[in-house]
C-alpha cells in the first residue's frame, strides 16, 4: 500500500529528490484514516506480535477497510507490557495484545478504543522521556526506506555533502559537545577532527554494534528500529574524516538486527544514498557487516579491529590509537552506534540545540535500558543529568512486589553497584565516575533486597574471568584469583585476609592491565565494598548472608 | 574435487556455500570468520576437515585458523544435538533467577553447559546477553526466544522435545 510512490525508483536519487519523496510519502500515508502500528522488535516479536500483525491486517482486509493500514515499527519502549500496538491519529496505546484482540481492535477504529487492552501514556514513563535517538522508533517501519526517508531521512547527509566542507561538519559536531556513548565519553567531535587530521590513502569508519555488556540492549533496539538512521550517521561521519568504507560490526547474537541493516544497506545502496556518487556527488562510501563470533573483549576497539581483520580479538596497547592506526593500520574512527544515531538530529537542528539538552559536561540525551527489579523494563531516553531517582521511581515505577530498593548497576562488567543513599545523583559521564560506576553503553539493572551484593560482584568476575583474551597476565590471572577469593567469601570459606588481598589484587589488575576489560574488571569489587562492605563482612565473620541467597556449606568447611 | 558432479551430496552442497563466502571475500584472510560462520551455520559445527580445507584456500596456517575456532564462544568444534537449549546468564537474567533455571536443566538431564546428551538429542548452552532483558529470565528453546521463564516453564517445554 505505502510503496506506491518510490517502488519503481531504482535508479541514483539526487539532494532534490529527497524532500519531494518526504512529502509524498506523508501524503500517501496521510490518505490512511487510521493507521496501526505494531511493534516488531525483537521483544515484542518474541510475544508473537508478528501474529499479532497477520491478524489486524487479515481482518482489515475482511472487512475491506481500505482507508486503514497496518505497519510494522520499531520498539517502543515499554517492552514489558509487549506485544505493543499503537493506533494513529488517535495515539491509543494497547499492551499485551494478543492474535485474537485483532477483531475488537479493528472494530474500535473511529470509535471508543478498546478499554481493557489500554495502555495509558499521561505516565512518567511516556511523559519524562526525551526522545532523540529514538525519535523515529516506533514510528517508522524500520524496512521500508520510504518510511525513513518520509521522516526527513537522508536529508542531513545531502545538505553535509552539498553545502558543509568537512571541517564544518566537524565543527558542528565538536560544538555540540556530543561524547561517545558506548561508555568512555571520548569527545566526539575531538575523535572525528583526530582521524580527518591523520595522513594516509584509505581511511576507514567502523561502527562499533558489538554490544557486550550483560543487561544492555539499547544498540540492538536502535538498529532494529531505526537502521538507516545509523547508515545515515556513519556517512556524515565518513564525510568528515575523509574514509571511504565503512564496516559494522555486530554481535551474532543480534539475528534481527543484522537481518535489517543487511536490508537497509541493500536499499540505501540501490538508490545511492550508500556505494559511489552518492546522491550525485564525488563523495564514495560503501559499508561492509561484520559479525561477531561471541567474545565480550572485542567491544574493545583494537580488539575489534583484530577481529574485522579475521583474527583472534585481543587488544594491543595504545597509541597508537586507531585514530592514526586502525583497521590495516590506516586511520580510522569508530563510534558506537548511539553515537552515530545522534549525527543527524544534530545536522538537522543545530549544535546549540543539542548543547542545550543535558548537564555542562554531558550534553544530549542518553538511552538506558532498564531491567531487573523494576516494575517497567524497557528501553528509554532522558536528557543527561536525569537523576537515577526519576529513573527507577517515576520513570520506572519503582520496585515490583513492594520490595525495597537496594542498588542500581551500571555500565554493566565494568561499572557499579550505586546504592539508595546516591539516588539523587543526576546521571552523567562524571558523576557515575566518582560514584565508582560508569556511565557505560546503557545497560541498568535494578536490584532489591533480596539481591546479595557480593554475589553480584562474584557474577562480574566470573564474566571478567571467562572472558579475558588472556593476553595480559594481571587480568587473566587476576580475576581468576578474585573469583576464587569472591566463591570463599560467599560460601562462607573466607577469612579477614581473603578480603585485603581481594583489595590489593583490585589495585593491581585496575593499573597494570593491558586494556578496559581489566582495567575495568574490579569496579563491581570495589563499589560492592564501597557501599556493602557489610554485607561482606557478614558472610566472612558470620556466615551469613543478609539477602538470604547465599547457602553456606559449612559441613565442608575443612575442604578450604 | 567433485565440483562437476551432476547430483551434489549434502557434503558438497556445504563446500560450495563455504566456498562462496571465501570468494564474496577475495580469499583474503580477513575472510575467515565469516567464512567458519558459514562452516558452522551449514554443518552445525566446525569439523576438521572443514578447518584444514578454509586453512588451504584461505592459505592460513592451520595453527591460526584453530587459535581463532577457538577464541570465539559463538565457534564450536563438537557437533550439537538435535534440539538446543540457550540459557541467558546476562545481569537482569541473574538478578531474576537464571541459576535455578541453570541447576534444573543440569540436574535432569546430567549436562553441563556446553555439553550434549549421550543420545544426541539436547545440548545446553549458555548465552552471556541475549539483549532482551525486559523479558529476564530468558532463554533461545531451538530458535525460538522465550522470556519470563521459571525452572518448570523449561523443563516442561523440555519435556515436549522427547516426543518425534
Amino acid at each position: 500500500m505505502e510503496k506506491t510512490v518510490i517502488h519503481h525508483m531504482t535508479q541514483a536519487l539526487t539532494p532534490d529528490d529527497l524532500p519531494r519523496i518526504a512529502e509524498a510519502e506523508r501524503a500517501a500515508a496521510s490518505a490512511f484514516e487510521h493507521t496501526i502500528h505494531v511493534c516488531v522488535a525483537a521483544g515484542c516479536l518474541s510475544q508473537h506480535s508478528d501474529q499479532v500483525k497477520q491478524h489486524l491486517e487479515h481482518h482489515i482486509q475482511e472487512r475491506g477497510l481500505a482507508h486503514c493500514q497496518v505497519k510494522g515499527v520499531g520498539c517502543m519502549g515499554l517492552c514489558r507490557a509487549g506485544p505493543l500496538v499503537s493506533v494513529r491519529p488517535a495515539s491509543t496505546l494497547y499492551q499485551a495484545v494478543t492474535p485474537d484482540d485483532a477483531p475488537a481492535i479493528v472494530e474500535s477504529l473511529g470509535a471508543e478504543p478498546v478499554q481493557r487492552l489500554a495502555c495509558p501514556t499521561d505516565r512518567p514513563f511516556f511523559t519524562r522521556q526525551t526522545r532523540i535517538v529514538l525519535a523515529n522508533s516506533g514510528e517508522i517501519d524500520p524496512e521500508h526506506l520510504e518510511d525513513y526517508l518520509a521522516a526527513g531521512g537522508y536529508q542531513q547527509l545531502a545538505h553535509v555533502l552539498t553545502t558543509l566542507t568537512p571541517a564544518q561538519v566537524i565543527d558542528q559536531i565538536s560544538r555540540s559537545g556530543l561524547r561517545g556513548r558506548g561508555g568512555a565519553g571520548y569527545p566526539t567531535g575531538l575523535k572525528w577532527s583526530t582521524v580527518a587530521k591523520a595522513s594516509g590513502p584509505r581511511k576507514f569508519v567502523i561502527c562499533n554494534a558489538d554490544e557486550g555488556d550483560p543487561g544492555a540492549f539499547m544498540d540492538r533496539s536502535v538498529l532494529e528500529s531505526d537502521p538507516h538512521r545509523v547508515l545515515e550517521g556513519m556517512a556524515i561521519a565518513a564525510y568528515a574524516v575523509g574514509a571511504s568504507e565503512g564496516y559494522i560490526y555486530i554481535r551474532a547474537e543480534y539475528p534481527l538486527a543484522i537481518k535489517r541493516l543487511q536490508t537497509a544497506i541493500r536499499q540505501a545502496e540501490r538508490v545511492k544514498l550508500i556505494g559511489s556518487n552518492i546522491l550525485g556527488t564525488a563523495f564514495t562510501f560503501q559499508i561492509h557487516l561484520r559479525l561477531g563470533a561471541g567474545a565480550f573483549v572485542c567491544g574493545e576497539e583494537t580488539a575489534l579491529i583484530a577481529s574485522i581483520e579475521g583474527r583472534r580479538g585481543q587488544p594491543r596497547p595504545r597509541p597508537p590509537f586507531p585514530a592514526e592506526s586502525g583497521l590495516w593500520r590506516a586511520p580510522t574512527l569508530i563510534n558506537n552506534v548511539e553515537t552515530y544515531a545522534n549525527i543527524a538530529p544534530i545536522i538537522a537542528n543545530g549544535p546549540e540545540w543539542f548543547a542545550s539538552i543535558g548537564t555542562e559536561r554531558s550534553k544530549g540525551t542518553k538511552v538506558f535500558a532498564l531491567a531487573g527489579k523494576v516494575v517497567n523494563t524497557g528501553l528509554i531516553e532522558v536528557p543527561m543529568g536525569t537523576t537515577l531517582r526519576t529513573i527507577i521511581h517515576d520513570i520506572g515505577e519503582g520496585i515490583p512486589e513492594g520490595r525495597r530498593f537496594k542498588a542500581v548497576q551500571t555500565g554493566g562488567p565494568s561499572g557499579g553497584c550505586i546504592p539508595a543513599a546516591y539516588l539523587d545523583t543526576p546521571v552523567d559521564y562524571e558523576s557515575l565516575t566518582a560514584l565508582g560506576s560508569i556511565m557505560g553503553s546503557g545497560g541498568m539493572i535494578v536490584m532489591d533486597e533480596h539481591s546479595c551484593m557480593v554475589d553480584v560482584a562474584r557474577y562480574f568476575m566470573e564474566f571478567c574471568m571467562s572472558e579475558s583474551c588472556g593476553k595480559c597476565v594481571p587480568c587473566r590471572v587476576g580475576t581468576a584469583e578474585m573469583y576464587e577469593l569472591l566463591s570463599r567469601i560467599v560460601q562462607g570459606r573466607a577469612s579477614g585476609e581473603d578480603m585485603a588481598l581481594l583489595q590489593e589484587l583490585c589495585e593491581t589488575v585496575r593499573y597494570t592491565s593491558l586494556c578496559g576489560l581489566g582495567q575495568s574488571a574490579p569496579n563491581p569489587v570495589l563499589s560492592t565494598i564501597k557501599y556493602f562492605e557489610d554485607e561482606y563482612l557478614a558472610h566472612i565473620t558470620n556466615h551469613v548472608c543478609p539477602a538470604g541467597q547465599c547457602q553456606f556449606e559449612m559441613a565442608q568447611e575443612g575442604q578450604a | 574435487m567433485t565440483q562437476h558432479a551432476p547430483v551434489l551430496t549434502a557434503e558438497e552442497k556445504r563446500r560450495r556455500m563455504v566456498m562462496a563466502t571465501m570468494r564474496r571475500h577475495g580469499y583474503t584472510p580477513d575472510a575467515l570468520i565469516e567464512t567458519l560462520h558459514t562452516v558452522q551455520s551449514a554443518a552445525g559445527y566446525l569439523d576438521e576437515p572443514s578447518l584444514r580445507f578454509v586453512a588451504s584456500e584461505l592459505h592460513l596456517p592451520l595453527s591460526l585458523v584453530y587459535g581463532v575456532a577457538t577464541f570465539y564462544h559463538a565457534f564450536t568444534l563438537k557437533p550439537e544435538g538435535r534440539h538446543r537449549c540457550i540459557l541467558c546468564q546476562g545481569t537482569a537474567c541473574y538478578i531474576k533467577g537464571s541459576q535455578a533455571i541453570l541447576n534444573a536443566v543440569t540436574k535432569t538431564y546430567h549436562i553441563a553447559p556446553g555439553e550434549t546428551t549421550e543420545d544426541g538429542e539436547i545440548s545446553l548452552l549458555t548465552a552471556r546477553c541475549l539483549g532482551a532483558c525486559s523479558m529476564a529470565p530468558t532463554a533461545i528453546l531451538d530458535e525460538e526466544v522465550v522470556g519470563y521463564l521459571t525452572p518448570e516453564r523449561v523443563l516442561t517445554r523440555m519435556e515436549g522435545w522427547k516426543k518425534p
